[in-house]
């Protein structure tokens, strides 16, 4: 702008009218930058992916978005039947339903984001090798849709706690830093899983097992308070640990555990960084290998 | 103005067949690769294993003017295909670079992102969108692609149930309505019935008279590309062949090619094979590309030094993966074992060609019937390519895709 010919520069654009924009493709070795200015311009077809995403989930379905709400419900019962009467699992000194449900949102969140996120590029390889789009916002979609389920849940849980009687503090506010957060960690693994698993196809089956594994290292049937104070630390470095407690603290009025939610809080942005740079890494070579 | 729209300069991309065509890589191979990594390196050989590496490309440059519309030609595996996906962004090229000034759009398949559950009016705003297009853009014109596809009644009905021509023209319509300064297409105007594609062609003489956009058009289809385009640029074998005006380029495309003119063979026991090659109906030279469902026939000419008694004429076509294909014989064919001596010319007819799409390689031998000894053997004498066309009452072409040879003529409802 300040240095240059300003003349030279105002004719070529008059030029050729429409912003001449100027494409270079050329191999490009190494890490790839993130192009934010090319994610901000295809805001639209993020929302139509999951638009899509959202529609034919439930498009076939009898009860249609009702799943959205009995799935939750159900898993909640069990639970609590099965943990909160017969195992007798503690419960922080709140009604184990409530309990279980405030870890549960997080938890069916990550868990089906991350499934679907990492089969999303070798659920749509015509996305890959018939079209050039930003490839990052495809496992993101499967996230964003993911998210209209997690608002439903929240729904019901509103109804949960009004049942016990349960009214949420002040912390109740830091719940939408929380969810960026749980956001952030889940793109990052959702992320790092899709791009891996278009190379290494042995992924579909690594990760339901994965995610499987996952929920008994996640305090979402039981308390942290269950296990040895010096291990928090280590528990924490799972994201969905400090998170969890940390969503249960807000609605509860538990107390914080303020160094799990930092390790975790750190751990997510990490998972995000990484997912994000390995993704552009490998991004070129979906193409040659889907 | 006439400055360079798309300019390529030296593009190659390198496949290693070993790896990454086709197949992914097995977790296995590289957990292997990566535990004997080190003791590779302590017994000293090179840590990767020599992989078989496959220029699909190689230093290719050409210039492309705004407003000009250029047909891309070249046979099955000349390197088009990989071209436009680099131009398209899909992958990345190995070496070179090519800048690209305007918008690009690009068309390799018609209908994207369709969803089969999804209805006519959703999709076409999910493909438009993935096409390019913002949802604004796509409203406007929303009347004008519903009324180009002939979809009016059928809006809400999800697609899964749309007949496969209606399909096709919900999903040209959408990518015919694209506005790109430079738009990249890949033949899909080979879709839909004789009707549509003459709307389509139509649509896209539109499109790039208009001299403003710059076109990008690979096609089988010479007709096409005679219709449409100014220039052309020829691919073989991965290299730029020939470029320039749109007539010379096709005319170099469709001249006999090199094997088809090989020198004769001759066999120990005298016999020569002077040429042989696959003709149109008592056509005079030999073709390179023969279309598929057309008739032609092959015809061989040879002699012999000496009489040659109780000769049968066997002729063999492989696939281009070496698969043989068919065989054919004199006797069965109605010329009983013969004595060869003179020149003569031997006429196969093919009614109609049924081999799919892709390359064939023919053999030619000659035998008797009575010891099963073989007198003269001319392996991959010569060459030929099947064009993909769209099958009378069909929507789409059968290509190299669907297999080998067409085995069915009709189908009725019983």
């Amino acid at each position: 702008m300040t240095s240059g010919r300003p003349e030279e520069a105002a004719t070529e654009h008059a030029d050729h009218h429409p912003a001449a924009v100027e494409l270079v493709i050329r191999p490009r070795p190494g890490w790839i930058a993130i192009d934010w200015k090319e994610l901000w311009t295809s805001r639209e077809l993020l929302g139509f992916l999951v638009w899509r995403d959202v529609k034919v989930r439930y498009k076939q379905a009898v009860l249609g978005v009702m799943w959205a709400v009995l799935q939750p419900l159900f898993t909640m019962l069990i639970f609590t039947a099965i943990f909160g009467k017969f195992a007798k699992v503690p419960s922080d000194g709140v009604p184990y339903a409530a309990f279980v449900f405030a870890g549960l949102i997080p938890w069916t969140f990550f868990s089906n984001s991350v499934t679907q996120a990492s089969q999303s590029l070798i659920n749509q390889q015509s996305l890959l090798t018939k079209i050039y789009l930003p490839r990052i916002l495809i496992p993101a979609a499967s996230i964003g849709g993911a998210l209209v389920d997690l608002a439903i849940s929240f729904g019901i849980f509103a109804v949960i706690l009004m049942y016990y009687g349960i009214v949420p503090g002040w912390g109740v506010l830091l719940v939408p830093v929380l969810l960026l957060v749980t956001v952030a960690a889940t793109l990052g693994i959702g992320m790092a899983l899709a791009a891996i698993t278009v190379t290494y196809r042995d992924f579909r089956f690594v990760v339901p097992f994965m995610i499987q594994s996952w929920l008994y290292i996640s305090p979402v049937i039981y308390p942290v308070s269950v296990i040895p104070k010096e291990w928090h630390w280590a528990l924490a470095i799972n994201p969905m640990s400090g998170l969890i407690e940390a969503y249960r603290s807000a609605f509860f009025g538990l107390p914080w555990d303020i160094s799990s939610l930092c390790i975790s809080i750190a751990s997510s942005v990490v998972l995000l960084v990484f997912g994000l740079f390995y993704f552009r890494k490998t991004e070129r070579r979906f193409a040659d290998i889907a | 103005m006439t400055f360079p729209a798309v300019k390529v300069e030296g593009i190659g991309k390198l496949y290693d067949l070993g790896k990454s065509r086709g197949q992914a890589d097995s977790l296995r191979t590289a957990i292997t690769n990566m535990a004997t990594a080190p003791f590779r390196r302590l017994s000293g050989r090179s840590s990767s294993e020599p992989v078989e590496e496959f220029w699909a490309l190689r230093d290719v440059n050409f210039e492309v003017k705004q407003g000009e519309v250029v047909g891309i030609i070249g046979r099955n595996g000349a390197g088009k295909s990989t071209l436009l996906k680099i131009l398209s962004r899909i992958v990345e090229p190995t070496v070179g670079r090519a800048v690209m000034r305007g918008r690009v759009a690009s068309l390799l398949e018609v209908g994207t992102g369709f969803h089969p559950e999804l209805t006519g009016r959703e999709n076409i705003y999910l493909n438009g969108s993935i096409l390019g297009m913002r949802k604004r853009e796509i409203a406007q014109k929303f009347d004008e692609i519903v009324e180009f596809a002939e979809v009016e009644k059928f809006l809400d009905t999800p697609v899964k149930r749309y007949s496969s021509g209606m399909y096709v023209r919900l999903a040209f319509a959408v990518a015919a309505h694209l506005e790109p300064e430079i738009l990249i297409v890949d033949e899909v105007l080979a879709v839909g019935d004789t009707e549509f594609q003459k709307k389509c062609i139509g649509k896209m003489k539109d499109i790039s008279q208009g001299g403003e956009r710059t076109v990008l058009f690979v096609s089988h289809n010479m007709g096409a590309v005679r219709a449409l385009c100014t220039s052309g640029v020829y691919l073989a074998n991965g290299t730029v062949k020939t470029q320039g005006d749109v007539e010379t380029v096709i005319g170099e495309y469709l001249k006999p090619n090199e094997s088809a003119l090989r020198s004769s063979v001759v066999s120990k026991y005298g016999i020569e094979l002077h040429d042989a090659g696959i003709y149109a109906p008592s056509g005079r030279d030999p073709l390179a590309v023969v279309y598929f469902l057309e008739p032609c026939e092959v015809r061989i000419r040879m002699s012999a030094a000496q009489g040659f008694a109780m000769a049968a004429l066997v002729v063999r076509v492989y696939d281009d993966l070496g698969a043989l294909v068919s065989t054919f014989c004199s006797c069965e064919e109605g010329v009983d074992a013969f004595t060869m001596r003179e020149e003569r010319t031997f006429l196969f007819d093919i009614n109609s060609m049924q081999l799919m799409p892709g390359q064939y390689s023919v053999s030619v031998y000659i035998y008797r019937p009575h010891d099963g000894q073989v007198y003269l053997e001319a392996d991959s004498f010569f060459d030929f390519e099947v064009l993909p066309a769209v099958v009378p009452g069909g929507m789409l072409p059968y290509t190299h895709q669907h297999g080998v040879a067409r085995i069915v003529n009709g189908c009725k409802l019983i």
